[in-house]
């Protein structure tokens, strides 16, 4: 089975949907702070609803809600649970 | 011997509730030097020799934020003798991040896990002498609101500080990468690799001290609440419910919508005004009585004048707050951030700015101290810089007066709402140029933590609140007072002693600058000092001009600011397009200095005040120069 046909990122998870993080996308500053928020490959994390307006996103991953935007999230590769 | 203790911690873990309780209301509330971040300091209640000074709240130690940098250089540089880290623990693996990095730093520590009544009504359960045993740290369990664990935590602290024991090693990194961490020289690779580490180390300490009830997160309450606050029908109506109920408790003179009923802000500004108008008018009647000469009284009036602008603020700064400290601990502020940001990030800015700006239509005072509650840095001097671009309460008589003049009876409403757009519009423009050339480091994103729901105390609400007051009065008190004096004595004075303010120095100035609003319409003496005049109180600019366009009594005056009657005298300086291009520049020039005072206040800086009153100074005259040279093509 081909591990990297089930990948998909962030932005295009359903509310509701979980997924494991298998990378950021990212560089630099931006990198190191959603690893200091506990984004890391690997952890769990699911889509908890969208912000009225359509964006930002918020999700749950380590046992807090965490918002991002959807151009954040569309960076960041997750394997849906 | 007298010890140094440092709070440190993640936003909302309850540090600042900890340290109100541990120092009780004596706390001194400033700057760190150059950054609108709050610096407060206290010494411990039950034991003077503990000094203890609240660091920013910050989730990581990574030089990101100026919160960050400010807690790592004072960590390291000041070394304090003991740091207490407070931990949120509903919430320990992303907390216990900012635990590691401290303890990597190796200064002398002590863990304090809060919120322990609300792990225990989880039913969960925290092993606080096992992960003591585990990090080589004092751990002690707190429950801050309640002050419950405060006396053993503080003990611990200063045993550590006695004792001036550091934190072991932790065995998380081989040699090589500790220390490239103590040197903070960290490569993009390894700071991955590091990270990683350090959450799967925390997952391992989890594991062995935390009993969770439930593996799967049930939902709470704070979760129920969310459903609604941030749903996607009912979330946007049930915030401008939220926002027009703030505006309206602070500034409506209309309350609820019933006509002549005064806000709590605007009937307890009532009552400041009325006592100390009672207090001034009977301290002026002694000194006449006492056979004081014309000067000595007309001073002490425009003294008692000055004192009474500043209080004349408290009550709405007061107000305000209350509310908006309310709305900040319990958590609803990090959604209003989420419900906006997709209007504001095009600006380059937070969602949070939409509440300061909102109160700018208010009174420009409380609205530019609400700037604290931005998340950077950035945000809250680009906010504070275009916040009294909002056309405020004080303003509209000006327009009121041109628009009864010069403006025909159907045009009046459309002037206004236009002046009104003006400043939207302009406040935008300056966001997106002052992002663009002024502060091009910091890439704006929303990584941003929404915190639970949680019921503030009242105490903490009541400290913060009276914090802003005691700020407000005394950082910004001392300018206005200043500032208002001298444009007394000015427009009061000549070479030969007292005057008319036609004769006065304030008219001579006039006079020697009046040639630098040629070009935008309205070189005319009387119309430059309206705009000094104008600093000291916007709605000033009206008696100002009854005076000097042949004296209009004191009734006039007021009708004149209510729109009802005209001043036919400022046609012979106004045309239409110059008083467009006037009420344009007094709307976006340098405001009032009771703001000024605000600015400075929060700015933390004189140099970083002066630039935002020189931008305000340059925005107002290119926009004036444009409307000028395009209304007299057009019209």
């Amino acid at each position: 089975m081909q591990k990297g046909a089930y990948l998909m990122t962030l932005k295009e998870l359903e509310p509701g949907q979980s997924g494991k993080v298998i990378s950021l996308g990212e560089s630099g500053p931006l990198k190191r702070r959603i690893m200091d928020m506990g984004v890391t490959p690997g952890v769990q994390v699911k889509v908890i609803k969208v912000a009225p307006l359509g964006d930002p996103v918020e999700i749950r991953v380590r046992g807090y809600e965490l918002s991002l935007r959807k151009e954040e999230a569309s960076r960041i590769q997750v394997e849906p649970a | 011997m007298s010890y140094k203790i440092a709070l440190a911690g993640n936003p909302n873990c309850g540090k600042t509730t900890l340290f109100n309780e541990l120092t009780g209301s004596k706390q001194h509330v400033g700057n760190w030097p150059g950054v609108t971040v709050d610096k407060k300091e206290g010494v411990y209640r039950k034991n003077k020799e503990l000094s203890i000074l609240d660091l920013p709240g910050t989730y990581s130690l990574s030089p990101y934020s100026a919160e960050e940098r400010i807690a790592r250089d004072y960590m390291v540089e000041e070394k304090p003798d003991v740091v207490i880290d407070i931990v949120d623990g509903t919430s320990m693996e992303r907390n216990l991040y900012l635990t590691l990095q401290i303890a990597e730093l190796g200064t002398p520590m002590v863990i304090a896990i809060n919120m322990m009544d609300e792990v225990e009504s989880r039913g969960d359960r925290i092993d606080c002498e096992k992960l003591a045993g585990l990090l080589g740290v004092p751990v002690v369990p707190i429950v801050a609101r309640n002050n419950k664990g405060t006396d053993v935590l503080m003990e611990e602290a200063y045993k550590v500080a006695r004792s001036g024991q550091t934190p072991g090693e932790l065995d998380i990194y081989d040699a090589d990468l500790y220390a490239a961490i103590r040197g903070n020289r960290l490569t993009e690779e390894q700071e991955e690799m590091v990270a990683d580490l350090r959450y799967t180390y925390i997952a391992e300490l989890v594991k062995q001290s935390v009993k969770r009830k439930q593996t799967a997160h049930g939902e709470t309450n704070s979760d129920k609440l969310d459903k609604i606050l941030t749903n996607r029908v009912l979330g946007l109506p049930v915030f401008a419910a939220i926002m027009y109920l703030m505006f309206a408790c602070t500034f409506s003179e209309n309350f609820l919508l019933v006509p002549g009923l005064p806000s709590p802000g605007v009937w307890l500004a009532g009552i400041v005004e009325n006592l100390w108008g009672a207090l001034a008018e009977n301290v002026t009647g002694l000194v006449e009585g006492a056979g004081a000469s014309g000067w000595i009284v007309e001073l002490i009036t425009s003294c008692l004048d000055g004192i009474g602008a500043v209080f004349g603020f408290l009550p709405l700064v007061l107000v305000l707050f209350l509310l908006l400290s309310f709305l900040e601990d319990s958590g609803y502020m990090a959604r209003v951030a989420f419900v906006m940001d997709r209007i504001f990030r095009h600006f380059g800015l937070s969602g949070r700015s939409f509440i300061p700006m909102l109160m700018g239509f208010g009174c420009s005072v409380p609205a530019l101290m609400a700037s604290r509650t931005l998340e950077s840095d950035k945000d809250r001097k680009i906010t504070m810089m275009i916040t009294p671009f909002m056309s405020c309460g004080a303003k509209l008589p000006i327009y009121a007066m041109f628009a009864a003049t010069l403006f025909g009876e159907s045009n009046q409403t459309l002037l206004v709402f236009s002046i009104y757009m003006l400043g939207i519009v302009v406040a935008v423009i300056g966001a997106l140029v002052l992002n663009k050339f002024a502060f091009r480091e910091g890439a704006s994103n929303f990584i941003m933590e929404l915190p639970q729901y949680r019921i503030p105390t009242l105490k903490s609400v009541l400290i913060h609140a009276w914090e802003k007051v005691r700020g407000f009065a005394i950082k910004a008190g001392t300018v206005i007072f200043a500032s208002t004096v001298l444009i007394w004595f000015l427009s009061s004075f000549n070479f030969t002693g007292m005057c008319q303010m036609e004769d006065s120095f304030l008219a001579s100035i006039g006079n020697a600058i009046r040639w630098i609003f040629v070009p935008l319409g309205f070189g005319d003496w009387r119309a430059s000092v309206g705009v000094v005049t104008g600093w000291i109180a916007k709605e000033n600019i009206v008696s100002t001009f009854g005076q000097l366009f042949g004296g209009v009594s004191q009734e006039a005056i007021e009708s004149v600011s209510a729109g009802e009657q005209a001043l036919p005298a400022i046609t012979q300086v106004f045309t239409k397009v110059s008083a467009w291009s006037y009420m344009a520049f007094n709307l976006l020039c340098m405001p009032c200095f009771a703001a000024v005072g605000a600015i400075r206040r929060e700015m933390g800086s004189w140099k970083w005040t002066l630039r935002a009153v020189g931008f305000q100074m340059v925005t107002a005259y290119l926009v004036a120069l444009l409307i000028n040279i395009l209304g007299n093509l057009i019209f």
